[in-house]
């Protein structure tokens, strides 16, 4: 009678001293009894696979085709230029309004400010990191960025400029508009002056 | 005598299957070697990326992407830009060659789960990720078995967030009272369809 207590907690500590306890971190790839329907020859994103030569899942677009819904067209909504040149528009080809600009300062408050800062002075978490140099968007004395076309803010944020990566990627051109709108707002939020408030506003900013 | 056996040894056989043939136990506490030693605590805590900066399309698409390299350089292109444990996504950005990542959580390919219905719904990403802005290696916290899944889609209310605090990751409600009235408040606002249907994960 004793030894069977003894073995079945030998066996016991055994099982539980091999295979640990529920929640232990491990390095070992996780045990699939029955895998062949948990993981199925089928194409997942951005997972290694090697019916393809580079041996990847995700393929990039053969050249000189075009992905469906993508902004393909060269209009000044998707390109940031006046059509059949290569000047860049003056004004936001979108109408601008609170959805827009509310829209632009969420894209804004994740894919710039780390580096341009909330407020847009340059002056962003990466910029105690080691970043070099950052674009002040307010730009006093240049006044680059004040006066440069809405278009080609639009083609920087999109392509990129100098050390500055591209967002053209994780930013459809909507999107990109509306970044430009925000940053507008921005600068008009630092280098308005009174008399760019109307009247009626005017008592509440005093 | 032959009963006491039976107890014991069919007893314990049966314990052992409930608590190790789980995900519990089997996917719980996964965390691979990755290629490259990212900490998501140094740049979600300290830095304070979004989790959208690299996780750009978990917004739009049913699956949440691991960043490019290319994102990776817009600013290591200058920060640790000698670093020798970046020299993977240099070459990576150089060349066009997937750095080899190791895939954490994952479900069964019989199972359709779509990121962008969630966190635009006011699931947060620590729901089913657990606290990865305090991970310096990710690591699977959450078991992600049916059960998981079912617990919320049965009562999703407690586990909704003001959309604007879906990637805030330590984002902690008023009280947990007050959040459950929120989020049972933001249910019926945004008319949130938790379905329990088969078919609403196995198609």
């Amino acid at each position: 009678m004793r030894y069977i207590f003894l073995v079945w907690i030998i066996v016991v500590g055994m099982v539980v001293g091999i295979a640990g306890f529920q929640g232990d971190k491990t390095r070992r790839t996780p045990i699939e009894l029955f895998p062949d329907m948990d993981r199925q020859p089928k194409l997942r994103p951005q997972t290694a696979n090697a019916f393809f030569q580079d041996g990847r899942s995700s393929q990039l677009a053969p050249e000189g085709t075009i992905a469906r819904h993508s902004s393909w067209e060269k209009t000044p909504e998707n390109t940031g230029k006046v059509v059949g040149t290569t000047n860049f528009v003056s004004t936001i080809p979108l109408p601008v309004d609170a959805t827009l600009l509310a829209k632009g300062q969420v894209k804004y408050t994740i894919y710039c400010a780390p580096c341009h800062g909330a407020t847009g002075d340059g002056k962003g978490v990466t910029s105690k990191l080691g970043m070099g140099v950052i674009a002040d968007l307010h730009d006093h004395k240049g006044r680059k960025l004040i006066t440069a076309a809405d278009g080609q803010l639009f083609d920087t944020i999109g392509q990129g400029k100098g050390l500055m990566g591209g967002y053209g990627s994780v930013l459809n051109p909507q999107e990109r508009w509306a970044v430009v709108a925000y940053v507008r707002a921005l600068q008009l939020a630092k280098l308005g002056s009174l008399d760019d408030i109307p009247n009626a506003e005017r008592a509440s900013i005093k | 005598m032959a009963v006491l056996v039976l107890l014991l040894f069919g007893g314990g056989a049966v314990g052992g299957i409930w608590y190790y043939f789980s995900p519990k136990y089997t996917r719980v506490g996964y965390q691979p070697i990755q290629p490259v030693p990212f900490s998501h605590s140094v740049h979600v805590d300290q830095v304070g990326l979004d989790c959208r900066y690299c996780h750009s399309q978990v917004d739009k698409s049913w699956y949440s992407n691991v960043p490019s390299a290319s994102t990776c350089m817009n600013c290591h292109n200058q920060i640790l830009s000698e670093d020798p444990r970046l020299a993977i996504i240099r070459d990576s950005a150089k060349t066009g060659q997937s750095v080899p990542w190791v895939q954490v959580h994952k479900v069964p390919d019989y199972v359709f789960f779509n990121h962008s219905v969630h966190v635009n719904r006011g699931v947060s990403c620590v729901h089913c990720h657990g606290d990865i802005n305090k991970m310096d290696e990710v690591y699977h916290a959450k078991p992600l078995s049916m059960t998981f899944c079912l617990d919320c889609h049965r009562n999703p209310g407690p586990n909704l967030r003001p959309l604007d605090k879906v990637t805030d990751l330590g984002w902690k409600g008023p009280s947990p009272d007050a959040q459950k009235a929120q989020g049972e408040q933001f249910a019926h606002d945004w008319k949130v369809n938790a379905s329990q249907n088969c078919s609403a994960c196995h198609r």
